[in-house]
């Protein structure tokens, strides 16, 4: 089964040039994907879709084989995805660290006690035991960084989609993060412009340009 | 930016819980507020300043948000204490009106006295700690979060503010008194206000893909102590006298 299976996806923001005209994407169980192109190649975006955030004008997503077709569709597979924004500022809107990373499996249902105690254990994996009563705007950028990937682990998720996640870290920061992703069982989609970074942590890196996607040597 | 200067200390006021505080402030601004009696506003006064001393607030900065309150209450010291006279009697007319002047003082030191009073019970929790204070006291959710949002993007909003003026400066650009200066502050509060409407929007799909339906989850992180009750307690029973003042008088 396909995790994330698009077919013939057209897609244009109003006023623009069309940023996919056909395009084809899927991720399988067990698959580590990367994908770098240039800037406005419409990376982000593909995520976006994948996700129903921005809806396609013409094509088919299907998650976890079940085909998606408007925002019920969507909303209930979500949070088996663990999707990490580009800028952590975005993702990072709790007032304190510990109730950013409870956020989703409270939405998940889970109980307060049950949440909690999984988000203690996501913040212990990536090392941030003692940043639960921090506060979010208060954190260096690798912080929010590590911090945001604590918020997406906690969901438990089936894959992970990561923009870019290591725009603007330090070298030990880096590390830290890959070493996390590393250990974890999860297939991914990774966007980056690091070459390195995508050939280390994937099995096949993918280049978007000029609305396709093409398989890198 | 940082609006939390007062918020950490370790005198009592700052180890308070949060909720005692915002009940406490809650009742003696009403009482302030609605109050006629300048003894009560003058004891209320009294009270908070005596607080202050003993939280030990740096003066300056008190000074600043009174300095702050009473630019306002400046503008009643112009305009109420005077009356018209159109048979011109009097300076152009106009005439020293008693009750206008009691009133401006009036408002001056009850103002002054909520401000005082709200700076020592709620200026020395941080906005964090006030906001889940609200939440504890079940005030609406959807303004609960309206203000936790505003204060959370404040931040970035004025760091993106601060950003494209930099950028702006580093291309030469200097505020003077012309159309070109004119335009450029346009040009930024725009970009700011698009720029807010865009992140606005990532944030809410950020919260989407972690599952959000409309409940925004608060954890417990206070704990009730005893020197809590004591405060309400003597809190009350401070606000109570205020209250006797007022209608005694």
């Amino acid at each position: 089964m396909s995790l994330i299976r698009m077919t013939g996806i057209h897609f244009a923001y109003p006023g623009r040039p069309p940023v996919f005209a056909g395009l084809d994407f899927s991720l399988e169980e067990g698959q580590r994907v990367g994908i770098l192109g240039p800037n406005g190649a419409g990376k982000s975006t593909l995520f976006l879709l994948a996700m129903g955030l921005l809806s396609a004008q013409a094509g088919a997503v299907e998650l976890f084989g079940q085909a998606m077709r408007r925002e019920a569709d969507f909303a209930p597979l979500r949070t088996r995805l663990g999707y990490c924004f580009q800028d952590p500022d975005d993702q990072l809107f709790c007032p304190t660290v510990l109730e950013d990373v409870a956020f989703g499996p409270l939405n998940q249902g889970l109980e307060r006690g049950q949440a909690l105690e999984r988000a203690h254990r996501a913040l212990a994996e990536l090392g941030l035991d003692g940043f639960a009563e921090r506060v979010t705007y208060q954190l260096s950028g690798g912080e929010k960084r590590l911090v945001t990937l604590a918020t997406v682990l906690a969901l438990r998720p089936q894959a992970l989609l990561l923009d870019e996640p290591t725009a603007g870290l330090d070298p030990q920061t880096q590390a830290r993060f890959e070493s996390v992703l590393q250990k974890s069982q999860l297939p991914w989609a990774v966007i980056s412009h690091d070459h390195g970074f995508l050939r280390r942590l994937c099995h096949q890196v993918l280049e978007l340009s000029g609305g396709r996607l093409t398989p890198l040597a | 930016m940082h609006l939390e200067t007062l918020a950490h200390g370790h005198s009592l006021f700052h180890r308070l819980d949060p909720r005692g505080k915002l009940a406490v402030a809650l009742a003696y601004s009403l009482v302030m507020a609605t109050g006629q009696s300048a003894w009560a506003g003058g004891a209320g006064l009294g009270l908070c300043l005596a607080g202050c001393l003993a939280a030990r607030l740096p003066g300056r900065e008190l000074l600043k948000r009174l300095a702050a309150v009473n630019a306002f209450t400046a503008l009643l010291w112009v305009m109420l204490p005077w009356q018209v006279y159109p048979a011109g009697d009097g300076w152009l007319g106009l005439r020293h009106h008693p009750p206008g002047i009691f009133l401006a003082g009036m408002i001056t030191l009850k103002a002054n006295a909520i401000v005082l009073g709200l700076t020592l019970l709620l200026a020395t929790s941080t906005v964090n700690q006030v906001f889940h204070a609200l939440a504890h006291w079940r005030i609406s959710p959807r303004l609960l979060q309206v203000f936790f949002f505003f204060y959370r993007y404040l931040h970035v909003l004025h760091r993106e503010w601060h950003r494209m003026h930099q950028a702006a400066r580093a291309r030469g650009f200097q505020p003077r008194t012309s159309w070109h200066t004119y335009r450029t502050y346009a040009y930024l509060t725009g970009g700011l206000l698009v720029r807010s409407y865009d992140r606005a929007q990532r944030v809410y799909q950020a919260m989407l893909c972690r599952g959000f339906q409309g409940t925004y989850w608060l954890l417990d992180h206070f704990q009730w102590q005893r020197r809590d009750d004591y405060f309400l307690l003597w809190g009350g029973l401070l606000v109570a006298l205020l209250l006797v003042l007022e209608l005694a008088a």
